[in-house]
C-alpha cells in the first residue's frame, strides 16, 4: 500500500512518541517501582471502628523502619481524625478506609491521592520535604456535604 | 462513500419512516442538550460563588447529575442513533429496513430517559452520571438508563442488519467508509455495554429494589469502567465519521488516504475496551500490574487519533488549495469558514488537540496522581467529548436537520457565530479548570473555598474565569437550540443533497481484510478477555464485604 511520504514520516513519528511514552512509564513502573496506590486488603465497612487495624485513629505510630503510620477514616462529611501532625522529611504511611460511601483523599497541591472505597483499605506512602499547613480534600462526590469534607496535615520541622 | 450519485441525496436515500426516526432521535438529543445546558449555567454561577437566593448544595449536585447524564448519556446516544440512520440511509441503497424494531428501540430509549430524568429532577437520584455505589438512587434511575442501553441495542441490530443486506446485494464492494466508521462505533458500543449491563442487572437494580442488601463497590467500579472508557470512543467515532465523511466535501476537497481511515476505525474496535483500569489508578483493591497493562493499551489508542489529525488536516489542505490558496499556510484562510459545519469541525479539532494531550497525561500511570479527580478532569473531558464530539455534532446538525426536514437552515448568522462562541467559552472554561486541578482543587464541589485555607485561596480567582467561560458556552448552546427550533418551524424549502467524501484515490482492495468485521470483533473479544477475565476472577476470590445503600442528598 503506498502511503504519502509526509504521512509516512508522521506515522513513524507518532509511533516513536507512543513508544517513548510506554518506555518511560514501563521503566519507571517496573525498574523503579513507581505505582499508583494499589493496595489490596479488605475490611468490613460496618465494623471499621472496632477493627484493630483502625484502633489508633488520632495517633501517629512509628514503625520499626522509621516510617510513621497515620490511620484515617473517611465519613460523610469529615475525615476522622480531621487534623494530624507529622514531621517533615520522614516517610509517612497513610492507612485509609471509608465508613460509609466512596470518598476521595487528596493532599491538595501534592501527588498524594487515593480513593477511599468502603470495604477496602487504601495505603500510600509519601514524604513532606517542607513544614507547612496542608489541606486534605475529599474529591469524590459523597453527598450534599461533599464540599465541607476536608482535613489538615500540619507538617512540622523534625527536631 | 464512493458514490455521490443522486441516490445519496436526502431525504431520497431514507424512507419517510426512517426520516422521521432520524428526526425523532435528533429531536430528543437537542432537547436533552438544551436542558443539560440550563443545568450547566447553574454550575457556572456556582463557580463564581455568587450568593444567589436559589443556590443550594442540593441543587448544585442535582444539576451536576442532570447535566452529566443528559449530555454524556442521552444527547450523545440519541444524536449518534439519529445520525446513524442518516449515514446508513444515504450510503446503503435502501438496505435500511426493520422499521418496527427501530421505532420500538426509539420509544424504549425515550421512555428510559424520561424515567431517569424525572427521578433526577425530583431529587431522588443525585448520584452523578457515574452512579458509584454505595450511593443509591431511586430504582427508576437504574432501570431507565438500562432501557436506554436496550434501545440502543435495538438500533445496533437495525444498523448491522442493513449493512448485512447491503453486503449480500453488493458482493465484492468495499463498505463505504462512513458506514465502516459506524460499524466500528456499534461494535465498540456492543462490547462496552456488556460491562454496564452486568453492573445494572446483577448488582445495582436488585440492590436498589431491596432484593439484595449489599453491593461490592470495587466490582461495580470495574464493570462501570469496562463500559465507561469505550463509551468515550462511542462518542468520538461518529464525530470522526463527520470529519472523514462530511467535512472534506463541505470544505470543497477530497479525502486524503481513505484506507488509513479504515485502519483508524479498526484500531478503535480493538483497543477501546481493554483500558478501563486507567480510570481506577487511584482505587484500592485493583493490583498495580493490571493497571499498568491497561495503561499500555491506553497509550496505543493515541495512535489512530494521531493518524486522523494528519488525514483530516491534509484533506483540508487539498480543499484550501483547490480554492486557490498557495504557500505553506495560504490555504487556511481560503477554507469556507462561513460554513458552520466547517468551522465547527476545525474548532472542535483544535480543542481536541488540547484535550488529547491532557488525556495522555491522565493516562500516564504515576502522573495521574497529581490530577486524579481534580477539576483538571472536567477541564479535560469538556475539550474532548464536550468539543470534539459535541461541537462536531452541533455542526453536523446544521447540515443534517434541514435536509431531513426538507427545509433550509434558519438564523444562519447565529449558526456561524455559535462555533466561535463555543470555542472561546471552552478555552475560558477549560484552561483555568486544568490549572486549578493541578493546584489541587477537587472536581464537582459546590463551594471550593475550604474555609479560605491558603491553598484554596490560590485557585479562587481562576474559578471566576471558568465561570465566565461557562456563561459564554451557555450563550453558544442557546444559539444552537434557537437555530434548531427556527429551522424546525421554518418554511423555506430546500432540496440540496447531503454529500459524502470522495477519496483522493479509490481504496481498491487496499486493507480489504479490515472489512472483515467478524474477524475484527473476534480479536477485540480476545483482548477484552485477556484484560478483564483474570482480574475479575481474582477479585471474586477475595473475602469481600459489601455495602448497603446511602442516599445523602
Amino acid at each position: 500500500m503506498n502511503i504519502d511520504f509526509y504521512e509516512r514520516i508522521w506515522m513513524w513519528a507518532s509511533a516513536a512518541i507512543i513508544t517513548m511514552f510506554i518506555s518511560v512509564i514501563g521503566v519507571s513502573a517496573l525498574a523503579y517501582g513507581w505505582h499508583p496506590p494499589s493496595h489490596v486488603e479488605t475490611i468490613d465497612p460496618a465494623k471499621v471502628f472496632t477493627d484493630p487495624r483502625f484502633s489508633r485513629l488520632g495517633q501517629t505510630i512509628t514503625l520499626p523502619d522509621g516510617t510513621i503510620e497515620v490511620q484515617m477514616v473517611g465519613l460523610m462529611f469529615a475525615f476522622a481524625p480531621n487534623e494530624v501532625r507529622v514531621p517533615a522529611g520522614r516517610p509517612i504511611r497513610f492507612r485509609l478506609t471509608s465508613g460509609d460511601v466512596t470518598h476521595g483523599f487528596m493532599i491538595a497541591g501534592t501527588n498524594a491521592n487515593t480513593m477511599l472505597v468502603p470495604g477496602y483499605i487504601s495505603q500510600l506512602t509519601t514524604t513532606f520535604p517542607r513544614a507547612g499547613d496542608y489541606l486534605i480534600v475529599c474529591h469524590e462526590f459523597c453527598g450534599n456535604g461533599h464540599h465541607v469534607m476536608a482535613g489538615r496535615i500540619i507538617v512540622e520541622d523534625a527536631k | 462513500m464512493i458514490e455521490t450519485s443522486p441516490r445519496a441525496a436526502m431525504p431520497a436515500g431514507l424512507s419517510a419512516s426512517f426520516t422521521r426516526l432520524a428526526l425523532a432521535n435528533i429531536g430528543v438529543a437537542v432537547a436533552s442538550f438544551g436542558i443539560a445546558a440550563a443545568m450547566a449555567i447553574m454550575q457556572a454561577i456556582s463557580r463564581a460563588n455568587l450568593d444567589l437566593p436559589f443556590r443550594s448544595a442540593g441543587m448544585y449536585y442535582l444539576s451536576v447529575t442532570a447535566h452529566g447524564t443528559l449530555m454524556a448519556l442521552v444527547f450523545t446516544t440519541f444524536f449518534i442513533m439519529g445520525f446513524g440512520y442518516v449515514v446508513a440511509g444515504a450510503s446503503l441503497d435502501g438496505a435500511l429496513k426493520m422499521r418496527r424494531t427501530a421505532w420500538w428501540s426509539f420509544w424504549l430509549a425515550a421512555l428510559g430517559t424520561a424515567a431517569a430524568v424525572i427521578v433526577i429532577l425530583g431529587g431522588k437520584a443525585t448520584v452523578l452520571y457515574t452512579f458509584y455505589p454505595p450511593l443509591q438512587a431511586h430504582p427508576a434511575f437504574y432501570i431507565g438508563l438500562t432501557l436506554v442501553v436496550v434501545g440502543s441495542w435495538g438500533w445496533s441490530l437495525v444498523m448491522l442488519m442493513a449493512l448485512r443486506t447491503w453486503r449480500r446485494a453488493h458482493p465484492g464492494r468495499r463498505i463505504p467508509l462512513s458506514v465502516y466508521g459506524y460499524a466500528a462505533t456499534i461494535l465498540v458500543w456492543l462490547l462496552a455495554t456488556i460491562g454496564v449491563a452486568a453492573e445494572m442487572l446483577f448488582l445495582l437494580i436488585p440492590w436498589s429494589l431491596g432484593w439484595v442488601r449489599t453491593v461490592d463497590p470495587v466490582l461495580a467500579r470495574m464493570l462501570f469502567w469496562w463500559f465507561g472508557h469505550p463509551l468515550v470512543y462511542f462518542w468520538l467515532l461518529p464525530a470522526y465519521v463527520v470529519w472523514y465523511g462530511l467535512l472534506p466535501p463541505a470544505a470543497g476537497g477530497k479525502l486524503f488516504s481513505e484506507p488509513l481511515g479504515r485502519l483508524v476505525f479498526a484500531m478503535f474496535v480493538l483497543l477501546s475496551t481493554p483500558v478501563g483500569f486507567h480510570h481506577q489508578f487511584m482505587d484500592p483493591g485493583v493490583p498495580a500490574g493490571w493497571k499498568l497493562f491497561h495503561t499500555f493499551n491506553t497509550l496505543l489508542i493515541l495512535y489512530p487519533s494521531f493518524i486522523t489529525a494528519f488525514t483530516i488536516v491534509a484533506s483540508l489542505e487539498i480543499a484550501g488549495r483547490l480554492r486557490g490558496g498557495g504557500g505553506w499556510f495560504g490555504w487556511i484562510p481560503r477554507l469556507p469558514w462561513s460554513d458552520p459545519l466547517v468551522s465547527s469541525v476545525i474548532l472542535s479539532m483544535l480543542l481536541f488537540a488540547l484535550g488529547g494531550w491532557g488525556g495522555a497525561i491522565n493516562a500516564s500511570f504515576g502522573m495521574n496522581a497529581v490530577i486524579h479527580n481534580t477539576s483538571w478532569v472536567p477541564g479535560h473531558f469538556h475539550t474532548t467529548v464536550g468539543s470534539a464530539s459535541a461541537l462536531t455534532f452541533m455542526g453536523a446538525c446544521y447540515v443534517i436537520v434541514p435536509r431531513l426536514l426538507g427545509r433550509q437552515l434558519e438564523l444562519v448568522p447565529m449558526a456561524r457565530v455559535q462555533p466561535w462562541l463555543w470555542f472561546t467559552g471552552m478555552l475560558l472554561f477549560s484552561i483555568p479548570t486544568h490549572i486549578t486541578g493541578m493546584m489541587g482543587m477537587p472536581r464537582r464541589v459546590f463551594d471550593p473555598r475550604y474555609g479560605d485555607h491558603p491553598t484554596a485561596v490560590g485557585w479562587q480567582w481562576l474559578t471566576n474565569v471558568s465561570a465566565i467561560g461557562g456563561v459564554v458556552l451557555f450563550a453558544s448552546a442557546l444559539f444552537f437550540v434557537l437555530v434548531m427550533l427556527f429551522t424546525l418551524f421554518g418554511s423555506r424549502d430546500a432540496g440540496e443533497p447531503l454529500r459524502f467524501s470522495e477519496p483522493l484515490e479509490d481504496p481498491g482492495t487496499k486493507v480489504a481484510f479490515l472489512d472483515r468485521l467478524g474477524l475484527l470483533t473476534g480479536v477485540a473479544v480476545v483482548l477484552i478477555v485477556v484484560a478483564y477475565a483474570y482480574p475479575l476472577w481474582q477479585h471474586m476470590q477475595m473475602e469481600r464485604f459489601g455495602s448497603p445503600g446511602f442516599s445523602p442528598f
